[in-house]
């Protein structure tokens, strides 16, 4: 066995591969803090499915998180501070740190009402410190008194606790766009990152492609055939309207932001027989031709989030120039363009936030029409190597990275049927997010 | 993204050292971990690989055959197109249609370097057309003009499918008033974004064939659903082969 130490210090994860085949992710014992999140303290008048939502929520969030051990309340035999001063008290601290438990890190909190509003103090602390130290956390927060506003908090609570154990940023309080077809045609839709808050976006009637969160988290670009041909439409997630952006000669599919928000990437025909990356500044103006191509398309760019410095930027894309479509790589200006040396059929990359890896959909083996498993793999520059990261033995499409550079969200399931799902990098916590209608090509928010 | 921070207040009650506190834990945390092997030092490096490609001739006629020959230097591995080949070696291959070829060498320590070349195919010259139809009117739209179908991955026009738009063809020389769309249709077993543009390639190899056969084209538009909008929907040969077409309907 050979040791890559993929993730490093941003999830303290080792991988083990079998060092000659590359397909088998093997958690070996990350360290985990070992974290106990007894229920928040009831205050008077909190409606009682107020406190349970937020209870389930924040809980939710940690365990989605996949950087701590959530210890079940069921091992709790200490008592809950009732307030931080409790915690002078080396016996409860010793109470939680005692085997079998062996707490480690400890959230708590309390609800209350004040002025009609519920407002939450929510504390961390490493309780294997003596007393008067180990602080991690200690925040209030206040919104309206509903199921809304309690998950509102859990998520921005769940976020600072993240941050507070040094695994920051979190993902409690990103959005997914994404396709769905439940209303009787495919629209943009987004919602939590944990499926909550399903919004229809546009209604356009139409078919409906690629949407792409812009960084700043205000609009959507995405793909629409409601002019005949598909054509690059802006929408503003602020007044649910399409913004103006040019049309262009025969298509236009697959647009992506670069990380400053400032262009987007995308690939068109312009009338003619294949497509071609172009970059054009948001507000319409400045269209650059990045690839020269005969008889074969490139689509799908994806941008460097963090490219090297002095660079002109990355974009990872999709060429057909050697048969089956491959994943290529090359400067935003269109120079140095490489292939990442897979085969098969491989498509819709993602690049990681921290810069370092792809995720993609790879039919690995043949890829010709009577191959088998469409699955997401991981493309790790540094290595030079990929993971497999599903094994489900049914069609896998469109990871999207999010954020935290842990998760991935990505469809699954038999063409006309599928839904979403999110995984950690590490093939824990699988979570399905949709189930009404056909759910397809989720994009993962910038923060 | 984040909800708007105005959306409720955040106030701190007193965390001012909670970061540095925060980092000094998590690093005692991590002294349980058994530390990790010490790296191996690092081997010598490999000198970098070259590689050299050819293709003799460089054009051949659809059904000949061209000879790719490769030579590399400080390889250890050499892939012509995805797959792994000997270092140094040749090749013959009868492509259908256009195809870059292009192999990737690469040494001991992961550099690589990479050369391509291009054998393009020419079609032979296209069979007379049919003679002028007597008849103006043959029928209706969709009585005669049949779709066009594909081979997985393809928007090269079959044999099949060049019987079947000669017909095509002959009604629209016929009826030289309707104008025509053709919409690229793929199988669901590729990925969406890719066969939104295969779809739209074969509608284009449709109305290129179309006009070759003397029909104007400007009576003729294209477009591209790619999976969307399917014939059938099994997972069955039969109905992928029905899903991948280019679909007539009655343009503007």
């Amino acid at each position: 066995m050979k040791y890559y130490r993929i993730l490093g210090c941003l999830l303290g994860l080792a991988l083990a591969l079998g060092a000659q085949d590359q397909t088998n992710i093997v958690i070996t014992g990350q360290v985990k803090y070992n974290l106990a999140l007894p229920l928040f303290h009831p205050g008077a008048g909190v409606p009682a499915n107020v406190q349970s939502t937020f209870n389930q929520v924040l809980w939710n969030d940690l365990y989605q998180s996949a950087v701590v051990h959530l210890v079940g309340r069921s091992l709790y035999t200490a008592p809950t501070p009732a307030a931080e001063s409790d915690l002078n008290n080396p016996a409860l601290r010793s109470a939680w740190t005692a085997a079998p438990s062996s707490i480690q890190r400890l959230v708590f909190g309390a609800l209350q009402l004040n002025n009609g509003g519920l407002v939450v103090d929510g504390f961390a602390y490493d309780v294997t410190q003596p007393p008067g130290a180990g602080r991690l956390l200690a925040r209030r927060y206040a919104n309206p008194d509903t199921l809304d506003g309690a998950r509102s908090i859990a998520h921005h609570l769940a976020d600072d606790i993240i941050a507070a154990l040094g695994f920051g940023p979190g993902i409690a309080s990103s959005q997914i766009a994404f396709i769905s077809n439940r209303s009787g045609h495919q629209e943009v839709w987004t919602m939590d990152y944990d499926g909550h808050h399903q919004q229809r976006r546009t209604r356009l009637g139409s078919i409906a492609y690629s949407p792409r969160i812009s960084p700043d988290g205000q609009t959507v670009a995405f793909m629409s055939s409601v002019s005949g041909q598909p054509q690059i439409k802006l929408l503003s997630l602020l007044t649910n309207r399409l913004l103006s952006f040019p049309t262009f000669r025969g298509m236009a599919v697959t647009p992506a932001w670069s990380p400053d928000g400032s262009k987007l990437a995308f690939a068109a025909n312009m009338g003619g027989a294949n497509l071609e990356i172009f970059t054009i500044n948001a507000n319409g103006s400045g269209l650059r031709r990045l690839t020269v191509s005969h008889g074969y398309d490139n689509l799908s760019p994806t941008w460097n989030p963090k490219p090297p410095p002095g660079s002109p930027g990355q974009i990872a894309f999709v060429s057909s120039r050697i048969g089956l479509p491959q994943i290529y790589t090359m400067n935003a200006d269109g120079s140095n363009q490489q292939r990442v040396p897979l085969g098969g059929y491989a498509v819709s990359p993602s690049w990681s936030p921290n810069g370092l890896s792809l995720a993609f959909a790879w039919v690995r083996t043949g890829g010709g029409e009577n191959s088998g498993a469409f699955d997401i793999y991981l493309w790790y520059f540094g290595d030079q190597k990929y993971v497999q990261l599903t094994h489900n033995g049914d069609r896998n499409d469109f990871p999207s990275w999010a954020p935290d550079n842990r998760h991935i969200v990505f469809e699954s399931g038999p063409p006309y049927h599928t839904q979403l799902f999110t995984v950690a990098a590490d093939g824990s916590v699988p979570t399905q997010l949709t189930s009404a209608g056909n759910n397809e090509m989720p994009n993962w928010s910038w923060h | 993204m984040r909800k708007a921070p105005s959306s409720h207040l955040v106030t701190a009650l007193t965390y001012g050292s909670a970061l540095a506190l925060c980092l000094t834990l998590a690093a005692c945390g991590h002294k349980a971990v058994p530390p990790p092997p010490p790296p191996a030092p690092p081997p010598a490096a490999a000198p970098a690989p070259t590689v050299t490609l050819q293709a003799d001739p460089t054009a051949v006629e659809s059904g000949a055959a061209s000879t790719l020959t490769w030579a590399s230097t400080n390889a250890t591995g050499v892939e012509l197109n995805g797959t792994a080949v000997n270092l140094n070696g040749s090749q013959q291959v009868t492509p259908s249609q256009s195809t870059d070829y292009e192999v990737v060498a690469k040494n001991a320590d992961g550099q690589t370097a990479n050369a391509s070349v291009r054998v393009t195919v020419t079609q032979p010259p296209p069979p007379p057309p049919p003679p002028a139809p007597v008849a103006k009117d043959l029928g209706t739209f969709e009585e005669n003009v049949r779709d066009a179908f594909f081979d997985y991955d393809k928007s090269d026009i079959r044999p099949d499918a060049e019987t079947l738009l000669q017909t095509d063809a002959q009604y629209l020389k016929a009826n030289p008033d309707t104008n025509i769309q053709i919409i690229g249709h793929c199988d669901a077993r590729g990925s969406a974004e890719y066969n939104l543009a295969l779809g739209d390639r074969r509608a284009q190899a449709v109305k290129n064939y179309l006009v070759s056969q003397g029909i104007d084209a400007s009576r003729i538009t294209t477009t591209s659903v790619g999976k969307e909008q399917p014939f059938c929907t099994e997972t069955t040969d039969d109905c992928y082969q029905l899903n991948r077409r280019g679909h007539f309907t009655k343009g503007n």
